[in-house]
């Protein structure tokens, strides 16, 4: 035990040599929270919008008024020419255009029928999609009004359909409230898994293995004395993205703290074991990042339901995702904050996990002790 | 340049004699293209529904119609209680509920507003996003319907129709918009994992002496240390565009030149990312941190890959400027998916330069020194 504790500190006067280590490690999971926290959002607002009126009548600046009135649009452009349209959605100034026709006062004043063309760019499909739907029901909407307007003095009143709206989970809909638990998996899993494996292949490279290996450390106590202090990183950035998320983002804490601290132990146990298989593969720590960039983050980010959710993809793609563990753990974090439920709901997640940590650290073992002997 | 050459030459043995990372640089790429393409989508089609309409008539469904052929909902379900529809959500039976209160045609025609209720699980906000502004959009066109049909009497041609025209991509398929994405993104990784380490490496090992040492001016130095990099950056490019051109349709409906200088054009400032990267710390572990931190998160989150520029707060959208992916997808979507020639990619291209000799210069500037 004495001897483990001397390797832990060495370890950790490594960590301090390296002064620009330490901020990097605190530093960048808040700059991650707050690049995830207020820009991962699919919401569709402010659309860039080129009008084209080739009417300009009072009517027709009317109609473009209700665009310049909605949140989910941004005219940036009116023109009476329309070539413009296709070089602003090209150049991707515009994402969509609104056409008005020359006749348009007109055929409104003497109450024939008008016909606006709305062009949007498929390239960004999700936008575009929702882009379309917000303008058609913004020109049926003014439409209605037009025809109520219409209407002799003293018909009955028409009233309208309105929807309330309500998300459960995540009544404001905040998009935080998906990205930054998910940011605690991701983090987790680079501290941990690709930093341990970069300080362990370190003295392979150095040459100075073979020299801790023929000291009376046991084999054990090497293993375990090189990734104890990632551990412990780990363990702080645990608290420390808790403690943003709620104290900053507000995001609702619902479930119990112990049991996610419990349970983020057991995902440690992942990435730890994680990082000291790829250690063992591995003989530079080009190789070591590479496979640990490649072949493990990629995969967690996409295939986890980190953005992407998992029920969206392709039967023949989803049995894979239940190779990677921030699958499981992303479950576990995402209902302990947000819906605030316990083991009951996700004991088979639990269990997988620990089953998967438990798979890498022996395989990790043994081939640690094929290599080195 | 004869001296760049010498060292594009020794780096290029290094590359060549560490077989896993060339491998990994060259293949993995357009495997993991394949993966994810497939993986990755954004369609939000067939969302389960469960409806529970207390009107039955004719205005209810027209609704419910309106719901079903928008062809983002299914009817799966017709609960007749609240706590129905609560048990069937919170076991994920259905995403969505919409609930028609009885009297709402009563209400429509006494110049009421009449309230139908939509619950969506929110558990994935990007999601539920999505679905919300789907039911906005849907329950405002069928509320001027039917207030057109009560104006004007049943058949009445609005007095506005709207044409809808799709552009490059008309039946929305999220691929097409994701694949030109993760082009971006996978090569801007590569390039940036490949470079981070090749300066600090030869610090961490010692050899750094050699090089400060040797006569050979800062500027061939970092052209050597580019050129091997640029090239199996170039060809693990291009396999990744051949790859989604056969196995997505991705069309490419610009030039090939213009592709080809738009993808060099990037490489370049990914590398010299890298390059900067190595030259500001002084352990390998940390020029991964670091390279990370730069490289992959803004890349995904505040390129316009996958979340919408222009739905984020103005703070953050300042930030995207700096984002040399921002540029690159812009260009790449243009030529591939638009076909659109150099005028009107220009700027993007401008950008891009700036951005590569900015990065560049910096590293040859941090360079010149550290070798004192």
């Amino acid at each position: 035990m004495r001897r483990l504790l001397f390797l832990v500190r060495k370890e950790f006067q490594e960590l301090r040599r390296n002064p620009r280590m330490f901020p990097v490690i605190f530093v960048a999971p808040v700059i991650q929270l707050a690049i995830l926290g207020y820009a991962a959002t699919t919401d569709v607002k402010n659309v860039p919008l080129v009008v084209v009126d080739a009417d300009r009548s009072p009517v027709s600046r009317e109609l473009i008024g209700a665009f310049e009135g909605s949140p989910y649009f941004n005219v940036v452009h009116v023109t009476s020419n329309d070539g413009d349209v296709q070089r602003d959605i090209e150049s991707r100034r515009a994402w969509m255009a609104l056409e008005i026709p020359p006749a348009y006062g007109d055929a409104i004043t003497n109450g024939r029928p008008v016909t606006v063309q709305v062009v949007a760019d498929g390239s960004d499909s999700n936008s575009a999609g929702v882009g379309l739907g917000y303008a058609t029901s913004l020109i049926a909407e003014k439409a209605a009004g037009i025809a109520m307007a219409r209407r002799p003095a003293g018909a009955p009143a028409i009233g309208s359909l309105d929807v309330r709206i309500r998300v459960w989970f995540n009544p404001q809909l905040l998009s935080q409230h998906f990205m930054v638990p998910g940011v605690l998996a991701l983090l987790l899993m680079v501290i941990t898994a690709v930093l341990g494996s970069m300080s362990i292949v370190r003295e392979k490279e150095l040459g100075t293995l073979e020299q801790l290996n023929v000291t009376p450390l046991k084999r054990w106590e090497l293993t375990v004395g090189k990734l104890l202090p990632f551990g412990v990183i780990g363990v702080i950035d645990v608290l420390l993205v808790v403690a943003v998320a709620v104290l900053w983002f507000q995001i609702p804490f619902r479930g119990s703290f112990p049991l996610l601290f419990g349970l983020s132990l057991i995902y440690l146990l992942c990435t730890l074991g994680l990082g000291l298989f790829v250690s063992t593969v591995s003989q530079s720590q080009q190789q070591a990042m590479m496979t640990a960039v490649f072949f493990f983050m990629l995969p967690m980010i996409y295939l986890s339901g980190f953005i992407f959710p998992i029920e969206n993809m392709p039967a023949v793609i989803q049995p894979i995702t239940y190779l990677i563990p921030l699958r499981y753990y992303l479950v576990i974090v995402r209902g302990i904050f947000l819906k605030g439920v316990g083991l009951e709901s996700f004991w088979k997640d639990a269990l997988l996990m620990l089953a998967w940590g438990l798979t890498v650290l022996a395989l990790a073992t043994m081939r640690s002790k094929k290599t080195l002997t | 340049m004869r001296k760049a050459l010498a060292v594009a030459r020794k780096e290029f043995w290094q590359i060549v004699r560490d077989r896993r990372t060339l491998m990994i640089l060259l293949f993995v790429p357009a495997f993991f293209l394949m993966l994810y393409g497939y993986a990755l989508n954004f369609d939000i089609r067939h969302v389960r529904l469960a409806v529970m309409d207390r009107e039955h008539n004719t205005d209810s469904r027209e609704l419910l119609a309106s719901f079903v052929n928008s062809t983002y909902f299914d009817i799966v379900a017709t609960p007749t209680s609240m706590s129905e529809i609560e048990r069937m959500m919170n076991a994920g039976e259905i995403r969505a509920a919409l609930v028609i209160p009885e009297g709402m045609s009563r209400d429509l025609r006494s110049g009421r507003v009449a309230a139908v209720q939509v619950l969506i699980n929110g558990d994935n906000a990007n999601t539920a996003t999505t679905v919300f502004g789907y039911t906005l959009a849907i329950v405002r066109g069928v509320s001027a319907r039917l207030q057109l049909q009560l104006a004007g009497g049943r058949g009445a041609a609005p007095p506005i129709a709207v044409e809808p025209r799709i552009w490059y991509n008309p039946e929305l398929q999220s691929t097409l918009f994701l694949v030109p994405g993760l082009i971006g993104f996978i090569v801007m990784i590569s390039c940036v994992v490949s470079t981070s380490l090749s300066i600090v490496r030869e610090k961490e090992r010692g050899t750094w002496e050699q090089v400060r040492m040797a006569p050979i001016g800062t500027v061939s130095y970092v052209v050597g240390k580019t050129i091997p990099y640029f090239f199996v950056g170039l060809i693990s490019a291009f396999m990744i565009i051949v790859a989604a051109m056969v196995l997505f349709n991705l069309p490419v409906r610009g030039s090939w030149p213009l592709l080809l200088f738009a993808v060099s054009l990037f490489i370049v400032g990914a590398l010299g990312t890298g390059l900067l990267v190595s030259t500001l710390v002084d352990s390998q572990a940390l020029a991964f941190l670091v390279g990370l931190l730069v490289s992959l998160l803004p890349t995904v989150i505040l390129s316009g890959f996958i979340f919408p520029i222009a739905s984020m707060p103005v703070p953050i959208r300042a930030i995207s400027y700096v984002v040399p992916a921002r540029y690159f997808l812009v260009a790449l979507r243009g030529i591939v998916l638009k076909g659109i020639g150099f005028a009107m990619l220009a700027d993007q291209f401008l950008a891009l330069g700036v951005y590569a000799v900015v990065v560049l210069g910096l590293a040859s500037v941090r360079l010149a020194k550290e070798r004192g």
